[in-house]
């Protein structure tokens, strides 16, 4: 089993290898990067002007390159969305093999405050971890600490550290 | 309540909304079901117990509001939300009035929708928490038994209930071991305030300057070894009852605080300034014969009567003979327990020296009887030589005294108690004729 981390239209200003690396340390699992291109085009909603994060999933899913040994995920740095909700950080299946991140609202510049990179790259590597968490069947954790704790607002995401809690080590050991 | 208890129904005519809330709170755990409309989420619930539902407001067929009007029939405790789109928010408002928890406008902030739930799981759990407490108290402040059947003891259960629904001052006046704190417990139990402490203060067992300061607590430095600030009865019984036994012992300055605490219902703590308030209900007990204290100057007058507003007298033992064998039956079960001894029963002859004798320590005393028996008796049943000795070589019917009237008084009590307080039978038995004998009743206030 090993994990792809999948980029596609993604902030520049994260470090890769740094990503890949810290990712490894949390799942004990190979982390292998690749570029790819998507049709973006057909998960556009021209009224929100976001991404419906779904159907980038669905994208990934029926491309036919996913496959038992491996969990994937997109990283992105465009807006997604779900239809009944006004934003995602990002999107996972429940105990299968894709997900997808966005940055889009992790960098400090979309509230209006100046560049952090070393925030953003902390901020994207605890919602990739999160939603790679989840196709490992993990569900959101009480404990605000937790990198499965659910988080609708950036500070959440910065509260967590980027790794399980006890817990949640313990679901995700036993697998 | 663990997430997984947790049911949510989703309920949107719109494929996409159902999955994206569906996908949302399986993230969380929680147990989720989805339906296109009124009539399937209808099924749904018939099937299962949900928690939480998510509303459209519209939809073909059923609309929303049908729909919550329908869901609230089935099961109250639902906390529905009504999802709209911002042209409709008037409608959520409607859907509001009629008992939805809160609404939200398509497209939901995340946040929004985290923060709904969470309070809904919090106010669930504070619920469960308060019914589980609820529940706690009441079994931890189960009354014991009040036990008889004569129709004294009846007229006793009767004022109980009475007075326990109001906030009245009571006054219950019997002899030593006729169970007047049982009594002022129950009154308790079944008031408005049984969530709150009975605290009990028996003014007997303490000098004048300790009962002063347990009533009315201490600040610090207000006496040599008051270290620190301390609470008195009064405060810790705010809310729920305090009950004061032996009233009459009480000191006569201690008898003017308690009359001020009782007009105003505010006092201060011993060498403090600040005026307490307090909200309690004021119990008594007494075996003593205030009225003679009032005369003879030893109880004031303004006290007696500021306590003296609903009496319930407990007749002794003697005077309700009929409820011995239920007693006895009460006290063997009860102490069989307790000592895991398998004595179920008594022999006749033993109940019938039971049935002889006066009583003086009332249904304490008997209760003490029955533990000594069960003690040094042997299974299957209390015999006559496991009783104590004093009820053996005085289990005759003796009378009270030597006055006439006192026989008179207490033979027509046996009869009645013999006649099951029939008029006419034990009118007959008497040689009198009824109007006689309800006058008798009425003299020697038999019942």
């Amino acid at each position: 089993m090993h994990i792809e981390i999948l980029g596609a239209r993604y902030n520049k200003y994260i470090n890769i290898d740094n990503l890949c690396k810290n990712v490894s340390n949390v799942f004990g699992l190979e982390v292998k990067f690749k570029k790819i291109v998507l049709d973006f085009g057909l998960a556009f909603d021209p009224h929100r002007l976001q991404y419906y994060s779904t159907k980038l999933l669905e994208l990934i899913i029926n491309s036919g390159n996913l496959n038992n040994d491996r969990k994937s995920i997109i990283l992105t740095d465009l807006d997604l969305f779900v239809p009944i909700l006004t934003y995602v950080f990002g999107e996972a299946e429940l105990n299968g093999k894709a997900a997808i991140a966005s940055s889009h609202r992790l960098h400090n510049e979309y509230y209006g405050l100046p560049r952090n990179d070393e925030l953003l790259q902390s901020r994207i590597e605890k919602e990739i971890i999160h939603e790679l968490g989840h196709t490992f069947g993990l569900i959101h954790c009480s404990d605000n600490f937790c990198v499965m704790h659910s988080s609708s607002y950036v500070e959440d995401i910065d509260l967590k550290y980027s790794d399980f809690c006890k817990e949640c080590r313990k679901i995700y050991n036993s697998l | 309540m663990d997430n997984k208890n947790f049911g949510i129904l989703i309920v949107d005519d719109e494929q996409i909304v159902r999955e994206s809330l569906y996908r949302w709170f399986i993230e969380d755990g929680f147990r989720v079901e989805t339906a296109e409309n009124g009539a399937d989420a209808l099924r749904k619930l018939q099937k299962s117990s949900f928690d939480i539902a998510f509303v459209d407001i519209r939809m073909p067929g059923m609309d929303g509001l049908e729909l919550q009007r329908r869901i609230k029939e089935i099961d109250k405790s639902i906390s529905i939300i009504i999802i709209t789109a911002f042209a409709s928010v008037e409608s959520a408002v409607r859907a509001l009035k009629e008992g939805a928890y809160d609404y939200v406008t398509k497209p939901i902030d995340p946040d929004e929708l985290s923060h709904i739930v969470s309070n809904i799981i919090n106010q669930k759990k504070l619920m469960l928490e308060n019914i589980q407490l609820k529940q706690k108290i009441e079994d931890l402040s189960q009354v014991e038994e009040i036990v008889g059947e004569s129709p004294q003891i009846k007229k006793v259960f009767e004022l109980i209930l009475t007075v326990a629904k109001t906030d009245t001052t009571v006054l219950i006046r019997g002899e030593s071991g006729t169970g007047k704190e049982l009594v002022a417990k129950a009154i308790h139990a079944n008031s408005s305030r049984k969530y709150f402490p009975i605290i009990p203060v028996n003014c007997g067992a303490l000098n004048d300057n300790l009962l002063e300061s347990e009533l009315f607590g201490h600040e610090r430095g207000a006496f040599t070894g008051a270290q620190y600030r301390r609470k008195g009865k009064f405060e810790m019984a705010d809310g729920g009852t305090i009950f004061f036994d032996e009233i009459g012992n009480v000191s006569e300055k201690l008898q003017v605080d308690l009359l001020r605490v009782l007009e105003t219902k505010q006092f201060t703590r011993l060498g403090g300034e600040q005026l307490i308030n307090v909200d309690v209900r004021i119990i008594c007990a007494t075996n003593r014969d205030l009225e003679q204290a009032v005369k003879e100057g030893k109880f004031r007058e303004d006290l007696y009567y500021r306590l003296n507003v609903f009496t319930i007298f407990l007749p002794p033992l003697r005077e309700r003979k009929s409820d011995i064998p239920i007693l006895v039956e009460h006290f063997i079960k009860k102490y069989s327990q307790v000592m895991s001894k398998p004595i179920m029963k008594i022999d006749p002859d033993a109940l019938d020296v039971l049935m002889r004798y006066d009583w003086p320590g009332n249904v304490r005393e008997l209760a003490n009887a029955i533990e000594r028996a069960m003690v040094i008796g042997k299974p299957p049943a209390i015999k006559k030589e496991d009783l104590p000795f004093q009820l053996l070589s005085n289990g005759v019917d003796k009378p009270l005294s030597d006055s006439l009237e006192e026989i008179e008084r207490a033979h027509i009590l046996k009869i009645l108690n013999q006649c099951d307080w029939n008029i006419t039978r034990s009118a007959e038995i008497l040689g009198i004729d009824r109007a006689t004998l309800y006058n008798k009743i009425n003299k020697y206030k038999l019942r």
